[in-house]
């Protein structure tokens, strides 16, 4: 490696700041939120450019934020939906991954094609639209977490996994008197940890990032999950019902603030909990990378 | 079988509910899917309506819109795929080449993380943004160009979803390239090397046709995706002023059939968008198995 040419220096170094320039582009409009978000409302208005700092540092638009209703429930709702959302999903995938991962189910190689059918075709928005209306789970909090219950992706992700285990295993421990269930719960998922984080964790971010599902289905704003109230905030403009009491100009302003409060809040725990999570994610995507 | 059922009953069990599954909400769809052929009355339900052929997709086929929602749904998709899709093979390329690992750590961590943050706050912070007195607005301010309406003219708008796009999606969809180029031999750069095989060359004989099979399958992957541009992110940002170049067949069905409830009509839309991504993605997959190895299935 000693040995670098004058072109692949040169190139280096350009490389090198392409790739600082990437990551400027990258983080800055979130540093930008942030500042603008700790900002005094007037000042910012008047403010242009690029931020370096905040402007008359306060905290308004955050007290506004917290005293929101609609955020509250919102955060409410969208931790119920995570949890249940996911518990619901990891059950069904396990379960599912652990039947197609048997080798002598008799009709195994039909259902695999069933299932994988379903990603290349399905009925659509509409006819889906229409079931989720018959079953009579329209507006009711079962439409966000039943009818996406396995990720046919996930799926096969984890029966690829469970079958890396030794089939031996189970059979001893058949042997030893234990169900399906047993074999299931006490050496499968143990087994297969890794994937399980993984899996886990797309599923809930897939959770707590969803806003489509609850806009199609849901009705009644408080069973809003989080980004659709900020759908409501960021996109709709309504920060009126945050920024009451202050006069018409200031109300303006402080709708700025209020919305890169917002922001910062409703993205707060993904960036916290990021720096840790980040080796499941891509170790998730890796694995699904793996021919079969 | 009777004797395996017995034998194995629990498992058939735990099959249930996945089977259930299935069955109820994708194979369900599947068969509402008739209505396109049908007028659908909600007092009569979808068996009893009655049939009317293939009405709808006429109507959808002669109606004034059709070739936009094509259009916009085609052009849009094109430019993901001459920009967004080689942006993340070549990020993966450069991040190869960089010597020093800890900078290389962290300039992939810090390029995947726009993935995990929500559609609906990437789409807030570009209303902010890109509006009339935004941010980008005050920097080209200082250059004297005059302020531009970003998302309020249809002329900008398959930039900025595109653009966005590749701000959003370039980190993580290089991860599974970056994972390919690590499967190369290593010895291959070796034999390369003594040869007197620059970089640059090493790059183009031994790194890109590495991972040429990733790509390909990559590629057949997205021109199934072809006429599925997702409706989350243009339902986000598109308005009735951009509706000219924004309005793609899935928020064209969002919008006729959730909220204007004409339900047969919107099925027929869907089930044609439905129809050429299968036949898409089975051409492309054919293709390439014809002319490389690689195939999906």
């Amino acid at each position: 490696m000693g040995t670098q040419t004058v072109g692949e220096k040169i190139f280096g170094v350009f490389n090198t700041f392409l790739m600082l320039g990437l990551c400027f582009i990258t983080l800055y409009p979130f540093i930008y939120v942030l500042f603008a978000s700790l900002s005094d409302a007037g000042a910012f208005l008047q403010h242009r450019g690029l931020l370096v700092r905040p402007v008359g540092f306060n905290l308004d638009a955050y007290k506004a934020v917290f005293q929101n209703p609609m955020i509250i429930s919102g955060y409410r709702n969208t931790l119920f939906y995570v949890t249940a959302g996911t518990a619901i999903n990891l059950l069904m995938t396990a379960i599912g991954a652990y039947v197609l991962s048997r080798r002598n189910l008799f009709f195994r190689n039909f259902l695999m094609f069933a299932i994988v059918l379903t990603m290349v075709f399905h009925g659509g928005l509409i006819p889906t639209f229409m079931l989720i209306n018959k079953l009579g789970m329209m507006n009711t909090p079962w439409a966000l977490l039943i009818p996406s219950a396995i990720s046919t992706f996930n799926l096969i992700i984890m029966r690829t996994a469970f079958q890396g285990i030794p089939v031996s295993l189970e059979e001893s421990a058949k042997i030893d008197g234990a169900g399906e269930l047993t074999i299931l719960f006490r050496i499968i998922i143990p087994l297969s940890m890794p994937v399980i984080a993984v899996m886990v964790l797309w599923y809930a971010v897939g959770h707590w990032n969803s806003y489509f599902s609850a806009l199609v289905y849901l009705r009644d704003r408080t069973m809003y999950p989080l980004q659709l109230v900020l759908r409501d905030i960021l996109i709709a403009n309504s920060t009126d019902s945050m920024s009451t009491g202050a006069a018409a100009d200031d109300k303006y302003a402080i709708g700025e603030t209020i919305k890169y409060a917002t922001i910062i809040i409703s993205t707060l725990p993904i960036i916290c909990l990021y720096p840790f999570l980040q080796k499941y994610f891509v170790k998730g995507v890796l694995i699904g990378a793996i021919k079969e | 079988m009777g004797k395996d059922v017995r034998r194995n009953w629990m498992i058939y069990l735990l099959a249930l509910p996945v089977i259930a599954y299935y069955v109820i909400f994708h194979y369900g769809p599947m068969y509402g899917l008739q209505i396109a052929f049908k007028d659908f009355m909600p007092a009569k339900g979808i068996w009893d309506s009655p049939w009317v052929g293939f009405k709808h997709f006429v109507s959808f086929f002669d109606g004034i819109y059709f070739w936009r929602l094509i259009r916009n749904t085609l052009l849009i998709n094109i430019y993901e795929l001459i920009f967004a899709f080689p942006a993340a093979i070549i990020l993966a390329l450069l991040l190869n080449e960089i010597r020093r690992m800890m900078f290389k750590r962290w300039v992939q961590t810090i390029s995947y993380l726009p993935h995990f943050i929500s559609i609906v706050v990437v789409a807030g912070m570009m209303f902010d943004f890109l509006s009339r007195d935004g941010l980008i607005n005050q920097l080209i301010g200082l250059l004297g160009i005059a302020p531009i309406d970003f998302l309020k003219e249809a002329g900008w708008f398959r930039f900025i979803f595109v653009s966005s796009g590749i701000w959003q999606g370039i980190g993580w969809g290089s991860i599974i390239y970056l994972a390919s180029i690590a499967n190369i031999d290593p010895t291959l750069y070796e034999a390369a090397k003594m040869d007197g095989a620059n970089r640059w060359r090493q790059t183009f004989h031994i790194t890109i046709p590495g991972i040429m099979p990733t790509i390909v399958i990559m590629l057949i992957l997205n021109m199934g995706n072809m006429l599925s541009v997702g409706s989350d992110k243009v339902l986000l940002l598109y308005n009735p002023l951009t509706y000219e170049t924004a309005d793609v067949i899935s928020t064209y069905v969002y919008r006729k059939g959730i909220l204007e409830a004409s339900y047969s009509f919107t099925a027929a839309v869907g089930l044609f968008n439905s129809v050429i991504s299968f036949i898409l993605i089975v051409s492309a997959n054919a293709i390439s198995k014809r002319v490389s190895e690689n195939k999906l299935w």
